[in-house]
C-alpha cells in the first residue's frame, strides 16, 4: 500500500460568494452567498443539498476552476485565491471519470506523476501500488472504455489519488453507477480516505450517501449554508424543516411549547400533550413542531396519542403506514412487521415514541 | 453585488498561464492584422479619395533667395483640410515626407525642416512638369516665415532633367485626401457596375436553385428510396467527392470542351457549329454541377432526421407519396433548404474562375473588381467600393444563414429518427428518379474524364490522337516551378492552419477570456468574405505598409502573404469541424488534466490534440488540397516570383490554349486526389475514433 508521506492539509473558506448571472433576465445572483467552512485536516466532509444550492461551485471553486467574488480560500494555511487549478495540491474526481480515452490505465494514472517528473521507476512502483489498493491490479494495458463503469471510477480514483494530494476533490463521482455498485463504491471510497489518512471533500445530492461516508456532512440550500454537522446530528437534531425533510422522511406535528424540566419538554398538540428530549432552551408558549422520524415511531393499541389508518402497506422489510393524528398526516415504518399486529385501513390506533427520538424546532 | 473579484481573479489565473496568454494575443493578432485589417482599408479606400492636382511654381525673388509659392488652381481645398506636398530625397532612396499645406489668400503655404527627413541630407522638392514627368527641386533650406504657416520658402536649385525645361513648365504636384461616399453614388451610377451587380445576383440565384433542385433529388433518392444496385451508391459517392478534389475551374475547361465552339458533343456529336456556352448559362451549368454536392449533403443529413413516423402517419390517413411530400417532408425541410440555398448563393456569388474562364462578356462582382484592379482603367475607389458591395451582399447573407436559418434547421429537425425508413419501393418512383441521378452523376464523371483528354488529345476539335505535347510543352514553359511553388506555399500553409485552427477551435470552445468573442466571430468572418474581396483588401492593406506606414510592407509580394492568404482562407473551415469534433468532448477531461497540474499548453498537446486528431488530419489535407487549387485571392497577390498551378491554368485558358491548361489541371487533381487518398487511409488505419470503436 502507497505510504502517504505528504501531511493532509486542511480547508479553510472565508465567507466566499460566487456571483452568476441568469441567462435569461441577465441579472447577478448569488449562487454561493457568503460561506464559510473549516475543514480540519484528514477529515472527509460532504457537500450535500438539492441541485442548485451551490455545492458543485463550491467545489470548483477549491478546485480553481471557478474564482470567488468574494472571500479567500486557504489550503493548508496558504491563500490560493489566485492560484490556477494546475497549481493547487489539490485532485478531484469528476461526476463523468474524465478519463482520458487515448491513454490506457496505467498512462491515465501515471500522468499526474509524468508531469510532476517523477522518475519512471517511481512512477512504475507508485501507479503498481495504488492499483493494488483500488483493486485493478493486472489491468494496466486496458484502454478506458474497456472497463466497466466501476472500474473507472476506479481508475480516476487512483488517478487523482497517486497524486498524494493535499486535498481530494469529488464531484458526486458515483451518481453514474447503479444503486448496488454505488453501495459498494462509497464504501471502497470511505475504506481508502481512512486508510490514507487525507482530506477529502465530497459533492452529492444523496443524503444516504453522506451520511454513510462522512465525518461532517454540510447541508446547502440557494447557496448559503443551511446546516453542518456529523451525519448524527443532522439526522436527528435538525435546525430547520428544510434540513429535517432532506435527510430522510420526517413528520411534522405542530404545537405549543409548555413547561420544561430535566431536559424534556412539554409539547400541546391539538391531539394531546407530548415530552421531548430538549438540549436548548424554548420559551414557553412559543409555537413549536416536533421533528420525527418515521422509524422512531411506533403504532399499537394503546400510546401517546390516538390515531386512524389511512394506509397501510407491506413493504418487505417494514410495513408502511400512514396515519391521521388529528389534522396532521404522520408516517410510519414499522420494522420486521412479521410477528407483529397489521393495523387495516380505517383502524383505530394509538401512536408513541420515545423523547429521545424527537426533536423540537421553534417555529 | 459586484463580479469585480472574480473578474481579477480569473485575469490572475490567466496571465498566470503564460502559454495560454501570449497564445491569445498572437491570434488575436493575427486575426486583427491579417483578417479583420484588410477589410477596415477596403471599407477607408472606398470612402477617402484622394485627389491629385497640378499647380505652377511660381518662382519668387526675395533678395538673394528664391521662393517657390505654389499658385492655386482651383478651390479644391479650405482651410482646414489641408493639402500634401510631398518631399523626397530620391539619390537615398529613403527619406520621404508628406507635407501638409494650408491654403489661405490663394497660396498654399507649409512648413517643413530639413531633419524632417534627414539632416544634413539634400532634400527635393518633388514637382511634375506639363508634360508628367517628374522633376525634382532641390532644397537646401527649407524655412517658414514668421509663425504662422504663410508661406513655403526654401533656396532651391532644380537639378535634375533640366534640359530644355523652363521653370515655368514645372509645377507641383499636390494631393488632397478627402472622406467622401462619393465612390458609391459614382459606382451605382456606373454602368459596368450595374451589369455587373445584376448579373451576380441572377447567377447566384440560378446557381442556387438548380444546386437546390439537384442536390435535393440526390438527397431524397439516398435517404428515400430503395436502391438496389451498389455502382449507383458508389455513383453518389463518388459524386460528392470530386467537387472537393478538384480545382474550381476544371468543370469550365472540359465545359468548353466538350460543348463549345469545337467541343466534343456540340460539334462531333451533335454537328452544331455555333455553340454558344460562354455566357450566364455556361456559368449556372458549371456551378450548378459544381456545388449541388454540397447541398445533397446537408440535406442528406437533414433528411436522415425526420422521423418516418410523422410521414407514414401522413400515408396512413389517405395521403399519396406526393402529397406527403408536399405537405410535410417538404415543410420540415423547408429552413433547410433555405439554408442550402444561401450557401451556395454565397458560393456563387464568391465564385472568380468560373465566370472568368467560361463567362464571356458575362462579368460578375468578382471579376468586375478583378479587370479593374488589374486592366488599364486603375480605379482603386471604384474597385474598393465594388468590393465593399459584394462584401456587405455575402455578410449579409451569411448572417442570415448562419444566425437565423440554421437555428431554425435545428429547431424543427433534430435528434435521430426513432427508426429506420420504409424505403420507397414503387417502380414508378424508383425508376423515373434513379434514372434521373444516374444520368446527372455519369454527365458529372464525363465532365471530369474530358479534361485528362483535353491534356492527352492532339489537337483538340481536329485531331484526336493521343500525344504527350501538351505536357511538353507545360514543363517547357515553367511547369516544374508552378508544382514546386503551388505544392511548397499549400505544404507549409497546411499544417499552420490545421494547428492554429485546432487551437482557436480549444479556445472557443473549452476556455472563457475576454477576447473569445472576437476570435470566433472573426475566424467565422473568414468564411465570408469572397477571395477577390480579401485579395483586394490585402493589396490595399500591406502593398504600402500597415495603414500605408511601411511596417510589414516586406510581406508584400512574397511567398509568405501567399501562404497567410492560404491560412485565412482555409481557417474557417477547420475551425468549423474542430469546433464540432471538441464539442463531443466532456470538458472534465481536460479540466482533470488541468487539475492535475498540467499547464494550458501541456494540456493542449496530451489531451486535446490527441483527442481530436482526425480532425486536425482531415484540416491539414483540406486546407493543402483548398490551398492547391485556390485562385480568386492569390491571383490579385501573386508575382512573377512565384508560379502557382492555378494561375498558370487560368492564363492559359484565357489564351485559348485549353491543352496545355488541361494538362496541369491534370496533375493539380492528381496530386489533390492523391493526398485525400492518403487521408482516407491514415484515417483509417491510425483514427482515434476507428481504434476506439475496434476495442469496444
Amino acid at each position: 500500500m502507497a505510504a502517504n508521506k505528504k501531511e493532509p492539509k486542511g480547508v479553510r473558506l472565508d465567507h466566499i460568494s460566487k456571483i452568476y448571472q441568469d441567462p435569461k433576465t441577465g441579472k447577478d445572483f448569488y449562487a454561493v452567498h457568503d460561506v464559510s467552512l473549516d475543514i480540519v485536516p484528514g477529515s472527509f466532509v460532504t457537500l450535500l443539498g438539492p441541485s442548485g444550492c451551490g455545492k458543485t461551485t463550491t467545489l470548483r471553486m477549491i478546485a480553481g476552476f471557478e474564482s470567488p467574488d468574494e472571500g479567500e480560500i486557504y489550503l493548508g494555511g496558504e491563500p490560493i485565491n489566485a492560484l490556477t487549478p494546475n497549481k493547487r495540491d489539490t485532485a478531484m474526481v469528476f461526476q463523468s471519470y474524465a478519463l482520458f480515452p487515448h491513454y490506457n490505465v496505467f498512462d491515465n494514472v501515471a500522468y499526474g506523476l509524468k508531469l510532476r517528473k517523477v522518475p519512471k521507476e517511481e512512477i512504475q512502483e507508485r501507479v503498481t501500488n495504488i492499483l493494488k489498493l483500488v483493486e485493478l491490479s493486472g489491468m494496466e494495458q486496458r484502454m478506458t472504455n474497456q472497463l466497466s463503469g466501476g472500474q473507472q471510477q476506479r481508475v480516476a480514483l487512483a488517478r487523482a489519488l497517486v497524486v498524494e494530494p493535499g486535498v481530494l476533490l469529488f464531484d458526486e463521482p458515483l451518481s453514474n453507477l447503479d444503486a448496488k455498485l454505488r453501495v459498494q463504491m462509497r464504501t471502497e471510497i470511505r475504506r481508502i480516505q481512512q486508510a490514507l489518512g487525507i482530506t477529502a471533500i465530497y459533492v452529492t445530492h444523496d443524503q444516504s450517501e453522506a451520511m454513510a461516508i462522512s465525518d461532517q456532512v454540510i447541508l446547502m440550500k440557494g447557496g448559503v449554508i443551511a446546516q453542518m454537522g456529523t451525519p448524527m446530528e443532522i439526522y436527528y437534531r435538525p435546525n430547520s424543516e428544510f434540513v429535517a425533510d432532506f435527510i430522510g422522511e420526517c413528520n411534522f406535528l405542530k404545537g405549543k411549547v409548555g413547561e420544561s424540566s430535566n431536559g424534556l419538554t412539554e409539547i400541546e398538540l391539538p391531539a394531546g400533550k407530548v415530552c421531548v428530549k430538549t438540549e436548548d432552551h424554548h420559551a414557553a408558549g412559543a409555537d413549536g413542531e416536533i421533528v420525527l422520524r418515521p422509524e422512531a415511531i411506533q403504532i399499537g393499541d394503546e400510546g401517546m396519542l390516538p390515531c386512524r389508518v389511512e394506509l397501510s402497506c407491506f413493504m418487505g422489510s417494514y410495513q408502511n403506514y400512514h396515519v391521521r393524528v388529528g389534522d396532521t398526516l404522520v408516517k410510519i415504518t414499522d420494522n420486521c412487521p412479521v410477528n407483529k399486529k397489521i393495523y387495516n385501513v380505517g383502524d383505530q390506533a394509538f401512536i408513541s415514541f420515545d423523547p429521545n427520538c424527537a426533536h423540537l424546532l421553534d417555529t | 453585488m459586484a463580479r469585480s473579484q472574480s473578474a481579477s481573479l480569473d485575469r490572475k489565473k490567466l496571465f498566470g498561464d503564460p502559454v495560454l496568454i501570449i497564445t491569445i494575443i498572437a491570434l488575436t493578432v493575427f486575426l486583427a492584422l491579417f483578417i479583420l485589417y484588410p477589410l477596415v482599408m477596403l471599407l477607408m479606400d472606398s470612402v477617402l479619395v484622394r485627389q491629385t492636382q497640378l499647380y505652377s511654381v511660381e518662382p519668387l525673388v526675395n533678395g538673394e533667395e528664391i521662393v517657390y509659392v505654389t499658385e492655386k488652381g482651383d478651390p479644391l481645398t479650405d482651410n482646414r483640410s489641408p493639402a500634401y506636398v510631398k518631399l523626397i530625397s530620391p539619390s537615398e532612396g529613403v527619406g520621404e515626407k508628406t507635407v501638409p499645406l494650408y491654403s489661405s489668400t490663394g497660396l498654399f503655404a507649409g512648413r517643413a525642416t530639413l531633419n524632417d527627413i534627414s539632416a544634413g541630407k539634400t532634400v527635393y522638392l518633388k514637382t511634375v512638369n506639363n508634360r508628367d514627368k517628374a522633376v525634382f527641386i532641390a532644397l537646401d533650406q527649407l524655412t517658414t516665415v514668421q509663425q504662422t504657416p504663410q508661406t513655403f520658402r526654401a533656396n532651391g536649385r532644380v537639378i535634375k532633367n533640366m534640359e530644355g525645361i523652363e521653370l515655368s513648365d514645372l509645377c507641383i504636384q499636390l494631393h488632397q485626401d478627402n472622406w467622401t461616399v462619393d465612390a458609391f453614388p459614382r459606382i451605382f451610377k456606373d454602368y459596368t457596375f450595374n451589369r455587373a451587380l445584376t448579373n451576380t445576383l441572377i447567377l447566384g440565384a440560378l446557381t442556387g436553385f438548380g444546386s437546390l433542385l439537384i442536390g435535393l433529388l440526390f438527397a431524397y433518392v439516398d435517404v428515400y428510396v430503395h436502391i438496389r444496385s451498389k455502382m449507383t451508391k458508389k455513383l453518389f459517392d463518388v459524386v460528392s467527392l470530386l467537387p472537393v478534389v478538384s480545382p474550381p475551374f476544371v468543370l469550365s475547361l472540359s465545359m468548353m470542351l466538350l460543348f463549345g465552339r469545337s467541343g466534343l458533343i456540340t460539334r462531333k456529336l451533335l454537328g452544331i457549329y455555333d455553340s454558344d456556352i460562354y455566357g450566364l448559362w455556361g456559368i449556372v451549368i458549371v456551378q450548378t454541377l459544381t456545388f449541388f454536392p454540397v447541398v445533397y449533403l446537408m440535406l442528406k443529413g437533414l433528411l436522415k432526421n425526420i422521423d418516418p413516423s410523422m410521414e407514414e402517419a401522413s400515408r396512413d390517413m389517405g395521403a399519396s407519396r406526393w402529397k406527403v411530400f408536399t405537405t410535410v417532408t417538404l415543410p420540415l425541410l423547408l429552413p433547410g433548404l433555405g439554408n442550402a440555398f444561401l450557401v451556395t448563393f454565397i458560393e456563387s456569388v464568391a465564385d472568380f474562375a468560373n465566370p472568368m474562364i467560361i463567362g464571356g462578356s458575362y462579368d460578375t462582382l468578382a471579376t468586375t473588381i478583378y479587370l479593374r484592379i488589374t486592366g488599364g482603367t486603375y480605379d482603386i475607389n471604384g474597385a474598393s467600393a465594388m468590393a465593399v458591395v459584394l462584401l456587405a451582399l455575402t455578410l449579409i447573407l451569411f448572417l442570415i444563414q448562419k444566425y437565423i436559418l440554421e437555428k431554425k434547421t435545428a429547431a424543427t429537425l433534430t435528434g435521430k429518427a426513432s427508426r429506420g425508413r420504409m424505403l420507397i419501393e414503387d417502380k414508378s418512383v424508383r425508376y423515373p428518379l434513379s434514372v434521373l441521378c444516374v444520368t446527372v452523376s455519369v454527365f458529372v464523371i464525363l465532365m471530369y474524364i474530358a479534361v485528362p483528354f483535353g491534356a492527352l488529345f492532339k489537337l483538340w476539335g481536329r485531331d484526336y490522337s493521343l500525344s504527350f505535347k501538351w505536357f511538353e510543352q507545360m514543363f517547357r514553359e515553367g511547369g516544374w516551378k508552378a508544382f514546386k511553388d503551388s505544392f511548397i506555399l499549400s505544404a507549409i500553409s497546411a499544417p499552420v492552419t490545421a494547428l492554429l485552427s485546432m487551437i482557436i477551435s480549444y479556445l472557443v470552445v473549452k476556455r472563457k477570456f475576454k477576447m473569445k468573442g472576437f476570435i470566433e466571430f472573426v475566424s467565422m468572418l473568414a468564411m465570408a468574405v469572397p477571395g477577390t474581396v480579401l485579395g483586394v483588401g490585402f493589396i490595399r492593406g500591406f502593398a504600402g505598409g500597415v495603414f500605408r506606414t511601411g511596417f510589414l510592407q516586406g510581406i508584400y509580394g512574397t511567398g509568405l502573404i501567399l501562404v497567410i492568404v492560404f491560412v485565412v482562407r482555409s481557417l474557417p473551415v477547420g475551425t468549423r469541424s474542430g469546433i464540432s469534433a471538441l464539442r463531443q468532448i466532456d470538458k472534465s477531461i481536460e479540466e482533470s488534466a488541468y487539475d492535475m497540474g498540467a499547464g494550458s499548453g501541456k494540456v493542449f498537446m496530451t489531451v486535446t490534440l490527441p483527442l481530436i486528431k482526425d480532425s486536425f488530419f482531415s484540416g491539414l489535407v483540406t486546407t493543402f488540397v483548398r490551398s492547391i487549387t485556390a485562385i480568386s485571392a492569390v491571383i490579385l497577390l501573386v508575382t512573377p516570383r512565384f508560379l502557382l498551378i492555378t494561375c498558370r491554368i487560368n492564363e492559359y485558358a484565357e489564351k485559348g490554349e485549353f491543352g496545355v491548361a488541361c494538362a496541369y489541371a491534370t496533375i493539380l487533381i492528381m496530386i489533390t486526389y492523391a493526398a485525400i487518398l492518403i487521408m482516407n487511409t491514415v484515417l483509417k488505419y491510425f483514427g482515434t475514433s476507428k481504434k476506439m470503436k475496434s476495442e469496444v
